[in-house]
């Protein structure tokens, strides 16, 4: 996994509450069985018109805000279906950071497994930082993880929290699976002392 | 005297593989479902890694998202489609998963078959790459959907690293009055805690109106625990519980299923626990409801009108109105009875069970569907159409003049070929009310099978409790 320390890139505003899954990735494109390329497909709905054109009106589809690699959004973002097609869609598009008031819990889980960070704000810092982003064209942030705070050109805007444990797994990039697998003789010992009578899955004739 | 603890604690408690301060916990899981969408990539993962599947034993996987429902002598028409559930065949093979594909006559939605083959039992932790995979904490089970990545990792070590939750009691007190049903109960719900009320939480529900719920009822509660944010819904076993298990193919039988229903007695919350937060609602004055935006939060009574944006509690919530009111095609205070409808869908893991056909059929007996309207009822499982065969209601159903179709997800997520058209207004018993859910365009409103067999019937929405039966 590719490691998380130091971001700095233009934000981007997404000034919507309860963003869902569904309009990150639409299922249409839920059939690739690859990890990548879902990029352009991010946000399908909202960035497309019905014959296929750039829809101008969606706010991501302004020129300023093509290279950006932060997203700031409203709360409960990446709510609904549990599709990690998500965090690929956005990470495919070059989005390597959510900032927002909250998250969805699956959503959330799935970023930290992606090398991407999802960022808890206070709502009046979420609301003036999509301000500045809609008012400052090229409006660029900086999250440094390692010290846990967000900050501009001015300076240091908040500080944020980020479990201990996620925060040291994507400032080094590790797996997930590695880690539990060293934990492999855990595992056997709990394997061994478990319920006989729990079913076991072989289809039956 | 122990401490009091609640099911869930009970529950985690017995799954912990490793605690240790600073690192979430390592919980080992019980039943590892897995379908054709969310699994390609961690299979995929494996094969990179040289992982092997651990325990391919407590795994089993099913076709569901995008298989069509037309007959199943016909072909997957869907390049694309086809791709995925022959690339689900092929790592099952590779990986010696337990695969239900569409020849099995016990396929179905992978919420509807897990429970039908007895393989969801009390006390048990189970996952599945898909966040509906709530709907088996009606067993008294802990069950939440996962990612990808946490896919591949269950796969390869039978485990998932996780933060605890906090708990949520939400009690409804009293009876259900007539025509309101567990779909309503959970509407409520979401309407007034939110759809990220339940966020961070497990939610227990409790009190006589769930008591009363038959093991479909309780699916369909926990089923919809997700859109009110929480990961994870469970109801506390009994004997309705012990006898829904009783006699399925993975259940224990004879001394076995005794030992296990002692064990099963001893899962509920003790007297004297506690949860992190309490919401009580009062049974009795639930109602039925129909969701009118594009979340399932965006909901009111039947009796009730579409809301005004001007109204809201702030302004972001202004503007999701406003947005979801223009989606939706709506004028703030029209009745929700005078809404017209187009399409009607009745399936899903919400909804698509046997009593759910049932309730259906008895609302639309001897009746014909408006002819405005085009209706469709999709089986959650294979098992369930045979049953609902067996019965009769399949006849009921086309004598009305709705589709009779074979099981899968089908228009909940429209990965199949049924789908809404562009500004095409359904009645849905399914979960997800989303913008484009139902296809580009589509106009989802969720209510109970019931109101959703009125709303064909009637060609817009119907009070459910005013419904004259034919004689
Ligand atoms: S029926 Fe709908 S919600 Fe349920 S598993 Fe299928 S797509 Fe998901």
């Amino acid at each position: 996994m590719q490691p998380f320390t130091t971001l700095s890139g233009v934000a981007a505003p997404l000034d919507r509450v309860n963003v869902d899954t569904d309009q990150i990735i639409p299922k249409q494109f839920l059939k690739r069985i690859e990890r990548t390329g879902f990029g352009p497909f991010c946000f399908f709905d909202w960035r497309y018109k019905d014959d296929g054109s750039l829809n101008p009106d969606f706010e991501l589809n302004q020129p300023e805000y093509q290279a950006a690699s932060i997203l700031v959004a409203g709360r409960n973002f990446g709510c609904g279906s549990s599709r990690e097609h998500a965090p690929w869609a956005l990470e495919d598009m070059g989005i390597r950071a959510v900032l927002a008031p909250s998250f969805a819990d699956i959503f959330f889980n799935n970023c930290f497994k992606n090398g991407m960070l999802p960022v808890v704000l206070p709502e009046s810092v979420i609301e003036e930082l999509l301000a500045r982003a809609k008012e400052r064209p090229g409006y660029a942030l900086t999250i440094d993880l390692e010290n846990q705070v967000v900050s501009d050109q001015e300076g240091v805007i908040a500080a944020f929290d980020v479990d201990p444990f996620r925060k040291e797994c994507l400032i080094r990039g590790l797996d997930d699976i590695g880690l539990t697998m060293q934990h492999e003789p855990e595992i056997t010992r709990f394997e061994t002392s478990r319920n006989v009578n729990l079913p076991t899955t072989p289809v039956l004739a | 005297m122990t401490t009091p603890k609640t099911l869930f604690e009970k529950i985690w408690e017995t799954h912990l593989v490793r605690e240790a301060s600073g690192e979430p916990a390592l919980l080992y899981i019980d039943l590892h479902l897995v379908h054709e969408v969310t699994s390609p990539q961690a299979f995929e993962g494996l094969r990179l890694t040289g992982r092997k599947v651990r325990r391919p034993d407590l795994t089993v996987a099913t076709m569901d998202h995008n298989v069509p429902t037309w007959a199943r002598n016909l072909p997957v028409t869907d390049e694309i489609s086809k791709q995925q559930l022959d690339a689900l065949a092929s790592n099952c093979k590779e990986f010696g998963v337990p695969l239900y594909d569409l020849d099995s006559d016990k396929q179905g939605i992978v919420h509807v078959i897990g429970p039908e083959l007895g393989l969801t039992q009390p006390g048990m932790t189970i996952v599945c790459g898909d966040s509906h995979t709530s709907t088996h904490g009606a067993f008294g089970a802990l069950a939440f959907g996962i990612g990808t990545s946490e896919v591949e990792h269950v796969l390869a070590t039978q485990t998932l690293q996780q933060a605890r939750p906090k708990t949520m009691e939400v009690r409804i007190d009293g009876h259900l009055p007539a025509g309101v049903t567990a779909k309503d109960i959970i509407l409520g719900v979401i309407g007034r805690i939110g759809t990220a009320g339940g966020t961070g939480y497990v939610i227990e529900y409790t009190g006589q109106a769930i008591r009363d719920l038959s093991m479909e009822g309780r699916m369909t509660v926990c089923n919809m625990s997700i859109e009110a944010g929480a990961r994870a819904g469970m109801i506390a076993p009994d004997q309705k519980t012990f006898d829904y298990v009783a006699g399925r193919p993975h259940a224990p039988s004879g001394k076995d299923f005794e030992r296990a229903v002692a064990e099963w007695r001893h899962l509920p919350t003790d007297d004297g626990a506690t949860y992190d937060r309490l919401e009580v609602f009062n049974g009795p004055d639930l109602t039925p409801f129909v969701t009118w935006g594009t979340n399932p939060g965006m909901v009111v009574p039947i009796s009730g009108r579409v809301p005004d944006p001007s109204s809201a509690h702030d302004e972001g919530e202004r503007r999701a109105t406003e947005r979801a009111l223009e989606y939706m095609g709506l004028t703030p205070g029209t009745l929700i009875e005078d809404i017209p409808i187009d399409r009607v869908f009745l399936g899903s893991c919400t909804n698509g069970r046997i009593e759910d056909l049932r309730d259906a059929a008895a609302v639309i007996k001897g009746r014909k569907v408006n002819p405005r309207v085009y209706a469709m009822v999709v089986p959650g499982s294979m098992p369930v159409k045979v049953q609902a065969e067996a019965e009769g209601l399949h006849e009921i159903f086309i004598a009305a003049g709705f589709d009779w179709r074979t099981a899968g997800c089908s228009m909940c997520l429209g990965m199949n070929p049924d789908i809404l058209k562009p500004g095409e207004r359904c009645a849905s018993t399914s979960n997800r009310n989303f913008e484009g859910r139902q296809g580009k365009g589509g106009r989802t409103h969720l209510v109970s099978p019931q109101m959703a067999a009125a709303a064909a019937i009637a060609g817009h929405f119907v009070d459910i409790r005013t419904w004259e039966p034919t004689a």
